[in-house]
């Protein structure tokens, strides 16, 4: 990499510095510390009300900042007004403007810098093609259906050039089919652009697919910030692993313990043998193509989930009302702070 | 109108009608699925028909009959059409009489819409954007209607003590010497006219705007100012036209009322103002009944190509 690219880089980093968001006396955002380094996909994930959608708002410039900082490439940007932080906002209804064409909608910005309007049509265009909208670029957003209307608010966003994309719950008015295609997408069009994304979402499986950095927020909190695969693999508290999906908290040797759900051994009790560590009772199961998921309730009341590839499930198949005897490997369960 | 819709109902019941005779097989058609929205329709139909169609096509009925001193004869004349634009045409380029009276009538429409649409949009504006709870928007919206609780014509008058030679605001501007004498152009003048019209009419501009204005999008505005508009360039891209529907309706409204006005330009104008209400009622004051039908549909038709000329600036029917 060229040194010249490699300083733009850098001082294309996002930061935030304790940033804080209080409404009147609630406090959504409490004092968070981030830091995204230029061209990640980055994707703030926790239930509705955990404040990623606050933090989101703040780095655009649509809410104020209570406290701390918004730094972005060495410059402090906490006051700035949205359109001069170097960020776009793609809004989780689009807000796509009604009165406008897909092209004006796209060429909106530009307009209101006073580019002229062969100009900004021109520009609008090549934007719309990008995310291969040319042939709706006279339709009104009513004309459009949804995942069109995500191609064009992403276009709009997209046409000021900015250092920072940030998508606001982008995927959540589509339908599932759509929502898999539309990701794909992004993915491809932040590797293509090589920007900073920002995606809210409260799907677990959205951020693993697309991000570079997960940030897992609760209470207004960080609980944890990583690749997915080590938040995945090592979630550091109950909630994240609860969140995260695909983990079984349980007590064992007195200690709170994560066990990953494809790492449970189910063993059928048939009276001899060592005493097993935790034993259960199947209450249901559930054939999911590649994998068969058991649910077992252990004597001490803890729900457990076991998922088995269908091969491995068949060698000793289970049903409901089985007793069980459940086990993991050692190196499987790890240990959660809280 | 009731009745209407409760035989409606029982002839639906096919099995009801004897289907042999002829008066069978034309009851079973009123009665079939594709009548029912006629006779829906049925009770508005026949209110609009008595009360708005029949006056009108009377009105211009009897704009086609002939009058003179003491009588009044059915006949089929442009006789009094003739007599509303006598000498219009010879007399130019100066204007007739009739001329004068709309081009003053048109004058105080075109003022009162312009006032009552920067009044209204701007009132409307802060009631949507900047109002934020719901609770506050309705008491300042009943706030809006307080004048309302009183008739048009004590409205009116009660600017007359405000106003007049020796009216309160003339006697403070000389106390505070700030004229030596009093302001005559206050009272009975064109200023008092288009007042009085934007105090009865503001209402009617607020409201429809109102309605537009509070179907937007906040996000819309979030998302203007995210592309780099300014608050004026959010106003004008976004808000307006998108308030537009609204606008045509409230501007609808005004121009309508104003141009049939002969009441407010009367009292406020210390009847020294001409307009065509004006003209009318003395007219009808004279019994010369087809003559003021005449003027009536000549007004009506300048009325209908206002509308017509605005509603092309908007689907109206969108907005319903």
């Amino acid at each position: 990499m060229p040194p010249s690219e490699s300083a733009q880089a850098s001082a294309a980093t996002l930061e935030l510095v304790e940033t804080t968001k209080r409404y009147g006396g609630v406090v959504a955002v409490d004092a968070i510390s981030l830091r995204i380094s230029a061209g990640t996909y980055c994707c703030l994930l926790g239930p509705s009300g955990c404040g990623k959608t606050s933090t989101l708002r703040m780095i655009a410039g649509h809410e104020t900042v209570s406290a701390g900082a918004v730094v972005f490439g060495g410059h402090e940007i906490t006051d700035l007004p949205p359109a001069r932080r170097g960020t776009a906002m793609m809004f989780q209804s689009y807000a796509l403007f009604p009165h406008l064409t897909a092209l004006d909608n796209v060429a909106f910005a530009l307009k209101m810098r006073g580019v002229d309007r062969v100009a900004r049509h021109a520009r609008a265009a090549e934007v719309l093609a990008l995310v291969a909208m040319s042939a709706y670029a006279d339709r009104r957003p009513g004309e459009l259906s949804g995942g069109q209307q995500q191609r064009v608010a992403l276009a709009r966003a997209l046409i000021t050039e900015p250092k920072i994309l940030l998508l606001d719950e982008p995927l959540s008015a589509l339908d599932p089919y759509l929502r898999v295609r539309m990701r794909a997408e992004l993915k491809r069009l932040q590797r293509e652009l090589g920007i900073t994304f920002v995606h809210v979402t409260h799907s677990q499986e959205e951020a693993m697919a697309l991000a570079d950095l997960v940030v897992v927020m609760n209470e207004g909190r960080i609980e944890q910030q990583g690749s997915p695969r080590e938040v995945f693999n090592r979630p550091r508290t109950e909630f994240v692993a609860r969140f995260i999906g695909g983990h079984n908290v349980v007590t064992a040797r007195g200690a709170r313990v994560a066990v990953r759900a494809d790492r449970l051994q189910l063993r059928r009790l048939n009276g001899h043998g060592e005493a097993p560590p935790t034993k259960g009772t199947v209450t249901n199961v559930e054939y999911q193509g590649t994998v068969v998921q058991t649910s077992v309730t252990a004597d001490d009341g803890t729900e457990l989930i076991a998922l088995a590839p269908e091969q491995v499930f068949d060698r000793e198949p289970l049903t409901p009302g089985t007793r069980v005897a459940v086990d993991w490997e050692p190196g499987a369960a790890h240990a959660l702070t809280q | 109108m009731s009745d209407g819709g409760a035989g409606g109902t029982a002839l639906l019941r096919p099995s009801a009608v004897p289907a042999t005779t002829g008066v069978g097989v034309w009851l079973r058609r009123l009665a079939s699925r594709a009548a029912a929205p006629y006779w829906q329709a049925a009770p508005l139909a026949l209110v609009f028909a008595f009360f708005f169609v029949l006056p009108l096509v009377v009105t211009v009925v009897v704009s086609l009959w002939r009058y003179n001193e003491y009588s009044i004869t059915p006949a089929l004349v442009g006789d009094n059409y003739a007599s509303v634009f006598s000498g219009c045409l010879a007399e130019l380029p100066s204007l007739c009489l009739t001329f004068k009276t709309y081009l003053s009538t048109l004058k105080f429409c075109v003022l009162a819409w312009a006032l009552t649409l920067l009044l209204g949009f701007t009132v409307a504006y802060f009631l949507t954007f900047h109002v934020r709870s719901l609770t506050g928007q309705m008491t300042l919206f009943l706030v809006c209607t307080i004048p309302f609780w009183t008739s048009n014509v004590i409205r009116m008058i009660s600017w007359v003590p405000l106003l007049g030679r020796n009216g309160l605001v003339n006697s403070f501007l000389v106390s505070a010497g700030l004229t030596r004498e009093p302001l005559t152009w206050l009272l009975f003048s064109d200023f008092s006219v288009a007042l009085a019209f934007v105090h009865l009419y503001t209402m009617f501009m607020i409201v429809p705007i109102f309605n537009s204005m509070s179907r937007i999008d906040r996000a819309l505005l979030e998302a203007a100012r995210d592309a780099g508009a300014s608050g004026w360039q959010a106003l004008w891209n976004v808000v307006v036209p998108l308030s537009k529907p609204g606008i045509v309706i409230g501007s609808i409204f005004v121009v309508t009322m104003v141009m049939g006005d002969y009441v407010t330009i009367g009292v406020m104008g210390g009847q020294q103002i001409a307009s065509v209400g004006k003209v009318i009622q003395v007219q009808l004051s004279y019994l010369q009944f087809p003559l003021a039908a005449a003027n009536a549909v000549v007004l009506l038709a300048v009325v209908l190509m206002v509308i017509a000329a605005m509603t092309r600036l908007v689907d109206v029917r969108k907005e319903l």
